[in-house]
This record gives structure tokens, C-alpha cells and sequence, in this order.
């Protein structure tokens, strides 16, 4: 039987997918896309022409040409090869970051929205406290702060996101807290915190990863600015913003290659994860398809 | 009578996230690495000195009772030192922010100026070019990094086509006199003085940075007025004017546009928190003497007073302008205005 409802889970589910794939091409590019850049990263060790982190000033800001594909930096390193391998820096830490937010966001939001009360006003009282900041600021308040690392970028990043996280999770837990399978489960001598955790977060679960895929490219547009301006990442570690920020200076010389492919890289890999994240919502909440 | 009981209810709801922030404010102080006293001490500090800076500081004092130092301090405007101008953190901020306010109010403006027109041609003509315009820019610019665009910019304007002036601040002052300080907007100022040229000038140098910013805040604003169109066009209000035989440009904006303004007013505040955020990073490229240029050099160079300033004022800036957008639903929006 169980066996029988998974498959029928499965089939509506592989059904869903394809729907989605044929009715919205877009959806589709994007997953291959991004798929596309992710294995480019993983593999890109042994695929990369040059050292990431090599310095040939015999080759310094060389336009692009076969020998470098996105032309060379100031210090003659190959853009190109840097552009791939920062892939992995960028969206890992976006997923860490989203990662913990969805982690944090879910638990204080599903204790708020089931206990309701003390707890519910306690928590919401700390999450407006965190969105009375221009989110931004208060991220690079927390890096100045905590000091000047790549985690702590992630955790900053993850911090501006609980309230989204938490809010959502309060209100579709509050929802469910007095659904008829939740009142059957405290029937059967389940206690609070097994009814939450096995479940109504369980239930909450798709519409809360929905949100953590629209999530992920405002993440990375974000750790992406905080290194810009020169937090966190450090060169000569290859990374997008700091790749867009280095090569800021020779906008005025005109070698717009320094500045334009890392950038562009960051538009594409946020342009599929919207689009992933959108597809998504799509194929979870059926009346947001327009 | 009722209105200013609903006003004032309205400013006290306000209140909580104030305290809120400068308690944030001073925890992320507090969380520096290392011990604040030895740093402050400098770094041919002895263990006399240090214990010296500490107790300068209050540091020795227990956690409430430095919160509470913290706290009077702010209630008489002091902010500190800032190391690396030597002058009080509040003079510099003060200094600074009509440059970061002129420049987010005119990305703001332009913002609204696109974004508003394409929402509402978009949902009047659904299925139709403009729709799928307005659905590519949306998308497009919610993808695109500002400091990105803003690099984009400079380099098609400035350098390829020439038509831009320098990205370097907000006048050339070799050429232009820098107008005496009324408002601190460069546009309001040159005008007082009578001088046009600079107006000109100060209006070119902020052509580039307002429209990169503004960008930003263009795609929420033309989603939600296309969102807000459709919903208010379809209904049953909007049925019954086209019933009742009245011209379209009647129901489209008189009554369906009306409608239609409430989401867009309130999706401000989130507007606001992306373009004060997003000032940093424009600032930056385009050497703006704003205060998020100041911020960025006060977080590269260790500057925490500054940096605490500057989160702590930006905070308050925000929370005013919520408070802004909500007194500004409260005025278009009669049912909001009676519940108190």
C-alpha cells in the first residue's frame, strides 16, 4: 500500500516535472543552464587552461583571444579560468547561506506559529527587529562586525533572511495547527514537538523550499556585493564580485573585459535560479500560474 | 480628532523597532573581535594604558550599564570618534547624507516615473507587447547586480560614447562653483545661487548613478502596479463602470488606477530597504560623497564607531521612511484611516 502511494507520488511528481519542462521552456534552459555551470565548476580542475591564481605580467590585460578565452586581469591572469572556478565560491556560499536561513526560518517560525503567545511574540519581536534595518547595511554591519571572513559573509546573508523564512513558516504552520490530521495525530498520544517535526513541518516543507529557490539568487546577488565593496572574500581568491570590483579600475582604459564576464556570469547564474525558483512555485501553487 | 489619535498610534507603533535597533546596534559593537579596549588603545598600547582606554570607555562596567551609557550618549547626539576623519561621527554623517538622500530620491523618482507606466500599460493590454516587455525588464532587473549595471553604464556613456561626465562625485569643482549649503541637494542649491551651469552639471552627474539605482527598485514597483492594475481591473467595480458605459480612459484612470495605487505605496518600504542597501554599492562606483562611500572606507579601515553610525543611522532613516509610507496609505486609503 505504502508502496503503491509513493509511486503514485512519484508518478505525479515526474508528471508535474514534465509539464512544467514542455509547457515552460524557460524553466527548462534555466535547470540546464545552471546544471551546466555547476558540473563546469565540479569538473573544472581538470578542465581550466590555466592556474586560477597563476601571475604572468608578461600576459597582463590581454583582450580575449584563443589562447584566453575572457582575455587576462592586471596580473595576467586568465579570467576565464577564474570566471569557472569561482562558480563553486559563489553559489556554494548562496546555498549556505539560504541553507541556514531555511534551517533557522523554519524551526523559530513553526514553534512561533504553533505555540502562539509568549514564544510567538518574543520571536516575531526579534525578527521585525532584524527587517527595521535596510537589509543590505545590516549585513554589512554584521561582517564589520564579526569580522571579515567568507562565513561570516554566509552567515550575514543568512540573517537578513530568517525574517522572510520565519514569517512564512509561522503562518502556514498557523494554519495547520488545528487541521484535522494534526488533531488525529494528537489523538494518538503524539506530543508537540513530535506533531511539529514529524508532522506539520513535513507539510509545510514544498512551499518552504519554493521559497528558498526564489531565495538563492538574491543570496548570491548579495554575498556578491558585500565582496565588492570589499568584505569578506579576499583576493586573490577568484569570486565574482571581486572579480567585477578589480577590474573597476580599468573601465577608464577601456579593457572592459576585466569587469564584464565575471559580471555577466552573476546575471545568468541569478537569472536561472529566478527562473528555477519561479518554475517551482509554479508547479507547487497551481493559481500562481499565469 | 480621531485622525490624530490614529496618527499618533500610528508614530508609537514605530517606537519598539527604535529601541530594537540601538540595541542591535550596540550587541554588534559589542561583538567585535578581540578586546575593544586594546584596540582603541592603539598599537604601542601597554597593560597600563589598555586598563586606562578600558575604564576611559567603561568597558570594566557591567553590559547593562554600558547599554545604558550607550543609550544617553545617543539621546545627546554623540556617536563617537571617527579614527580615520578624527572629527564626531555624527558631523560626518550629517555632512554626507543630502548627497545619499538626493541621489536615492531621484533613483526613487525614476523608478516610479518607468516603472509606474510600464506596470499600467502592461495590465491594460495583457498578452500584448508591452506585457512581455514589462514581464523582460521585471525579470532582467531583478537578476542584474547594481554595481554591475552601474560599471555597464560608466563604460557605454562615459568612456565609449563620452556623453556622460566623469563618474567622480556629484560636480567638477575646477569647473563649477560648489553651491553654498541651503538643503545640501547639489539641484536645490545651484538654483538659490542662480547658477544654471552648475545645475546643468550636478543634474549630469546624476543621470548615471540614479538611473543604476533606480533600475533596482523599478522591477517591484512595476510588478506590483501591473499585479495591483489587473486585480482592480477585473473587478466588479471596474465591470460595473464598463456596464454603466463609461469611457475606458474614465475606468482605467479614474477608478481602476486609484484602486490600484494602495499596493504600490506599500511595497515602498521594501523599495526603500533595497535602494538605501543598494546606495552603498552605486556610491562606491561612482565616487559619491555619500555617506555608503563613507561606510565602505569606515569598514575597510577598522572604523567602528563610524560603521555603528552609520547602520544605526541608516536604521532610523528606514524606520522614518516606513513610517512615511504608512501615514501616506493611511491618507489614500479611507478604510485604513477609520480603523485607527
Amino acid at each position: 500500500m505504502a508502496d503503491l502511494t509513493t509511486n503514485l507520488h512519484a508518478q505525479s511528481f515526474w508528471r508535474d516535472a514534465r509539464h512544467l519542462a514542455t509547457e515552460n521552456k524557460l524553466t527548462l534552459m534555466a535547470a540546464v543552464i545552471l546544471l551546466l555551470f555547476i558540473v563546469l565548476s565540479l569538473l573544472a580542475p581538470w578542465l581550466i587552461p590555466y592556474d586560477p591564481l597563476a601571475v604572468d605580467s608578461t600576459a597582463a590585460l590581454k583582450p580575449p583571444s584563443f589562447a584566453h578565452l575572457f582575455g587576462t586581469d592586471a596580473l595576467g591572469r586568465d579570467i576565464f579560468s577564474r570566471v569557472i572556478i569561482a562558480t563553486r565560491l559563489d553559489i556554494g556560499m548562496a546555498i549556505g547561506a539560504v541553507f541556514l536561513s531555511f534551517v533557522v526560518g523554519t524551526a523559530t517560525g513553526a514553534i512561533a506559529g504553533y505555540f502562539g503567545g509568549w514564544t510567538d511574540a518574543i520571536i516575531g519581536r526579534f525578527m521585525d527587529t532584524i527587517m527595521a534595518f535596510p537589509l543590505f547595511v545590516l549585513a554589512m554591519g554584521i561582517v564589520a562586525a564579526l569580522g571579515n571572513s567568507v562565513e561570516n559573509i554566509v552567515l550575514a546573508t543568512a540573517i537578513i533572511n530568517l525574517p522572510f523564512y520565519s514569517r512564512f513558516a509561522r503562518s502556514e504552520v498557523n494554519i495547520r495547527r488545528d487541521m484535522t490530521f494534526v488533531e488525529a495525530a494528537r489523538m494518538g498520544g503524539n506530543r508537540s514537538f513530535r506533531l511539529l517535526a514529524f508532522h506539520i513541518v513535513p507539510n509545510i516543507l514544498p512551499t518552504m523550499m519554493v521559497q528558498g529557490s526564489l531565495n538563492l539568487g538574491w543570496a548570491i546577488l548579495n554575498a556578491a556585493g558585500l565582496s565588492f565593496i570589499g568584505l569578506g572574500v579576499r583576493p586573490p581568491t577568484p569570486e565574482w564580485g571581486i572579480m567585477v570590483s578589480e577590474g573597476a579600475s580599468y573601465i577608464f582604459s577601456g579593457e572592459w573585459w576585466t569587469f564584464v564576464f565575471p559580471g555577466a556570469a552573476l546575471v545568468i547564474t541569478v537569472f536561472c535560479f529566478n527562473l528555477i525558483g519561479d518554475g517551482l512555485r509554479d508547479m507547487i501553487d497551481p493559481r500562481s500560474r499565469r | 480628532m480621531k485622525i490624530v489619535l490614529s496618527l499618533a498610534t500610528r508614530i508609537a507603533t514605530a517606537v519598539p523597532s527604535l529601541i530594537g535597533v540601538i540595541v542591535v546596534t550596540f550587541l554588534l559593537a559589542r561583538a567585535l573581535p578581540g578586546d575593544a579596549a586594546v584596540y582603541y588603545a592603539g598599537s604601542s598600547a601597554t597593560p597600563e594604558s589598555i586598563a586606562q582606554v578600558r575604564k576611559a570607555l567603561g568597558l570594566d562596567k557591567p553590559l547593562w550599564f554600558q547599554f545604558g551609557d550607550y543609550a544617553s550618549r545617543l539621546a545627546h547626539g554623540d556617536l563617537g570618534t571617527s579614527l580615520s576623519s578624527g572629527q564626531p561621527v555624527l558631523h560626518d554623517l550629517v555632512a554626507r547624507l543630502p548627497a545619499s538622500m538626493e541621489l536615492t530620491l531621484c533613483a526613487l523618482l525614476f523608478a516610479m516615473a518607468i516603472g509606474l507606466p510600464l506596470g499600467i500599460a502592461a495590465a491594460t493590454r495583457p498578452g500584448k507587447a508591452i506585457d512581455h516587455i514589462c514581464r523582460v525588464i521585471v525579470s532582467v532587473g531583478a537578476a542584474f547586480p547594481t554595481f554591475f549595471v552601474a560599471l555597464g553604464l560608466v563604460y557605454v556613456f562615459y568612456f565609449r560614447l563620452g556623453i556622460a561626465p566623469e563618474p567622480l562625485g556629484r560636480l567638477n569643482d575646477t569647473y563649477f562653483t560648489v553651491p553654498p549649503t541651503v538643503t545640501g541637494f547639489y539641484l536645490i542649491d545651484t538654483i538659490l545661487a542662480g547658477d544654471l551651469a552648475a545645475f546643468d552639471a550636478s543634474l549630469a552627474q546624476l543621470v548615471l548613478p540614479s538611473i543604476s539605482l533606480g533600475l533596482f527598485a523599478l522591477a517591484p514597483i512595476a510588478r506590483i502596479a501591473r499585479a495591483s492594475m489587473l486585480a482592480s481591473l477585473s473587478s466588479d467595480f471596474c465591470r460595473t463602470a464598463r456596464a454603466m458605459g463609461l469611457s475606458r480612459t474614465r475606468i482605467v484612470y479614474g477608478y481602476a488606477l486609484r484602486n490600484a495605487m494602495l499596493p504600490v505605496v506599500n511595497i515602498l518600504g521594501m523599495v526603500f530597504s533595497f535602494l538605501l542597501g543598494a546606495n552603498v554599492l552605486v556610491e562606491q562606483v561612482f565616487a559619491w560623497p555619500g555617506i555608503g562611500a563613507y561606510a565602505v572606507n569606515a569598514v575597510i579601515t577598522s572604523d567602528y564607531a563610524a560603521v555603528q553610525g552609520f547602520v544605526l543611522m541608516m536604521a532610523i532613516l528606514y524606520i522614518l521612511l516606513n513610517l512615511a509610507v504608512d501615514l501616506a496609505v493611511a491618507a489614500i486609503d479611507p478604510r485604513v484611516r477609520y480603523d485607527g
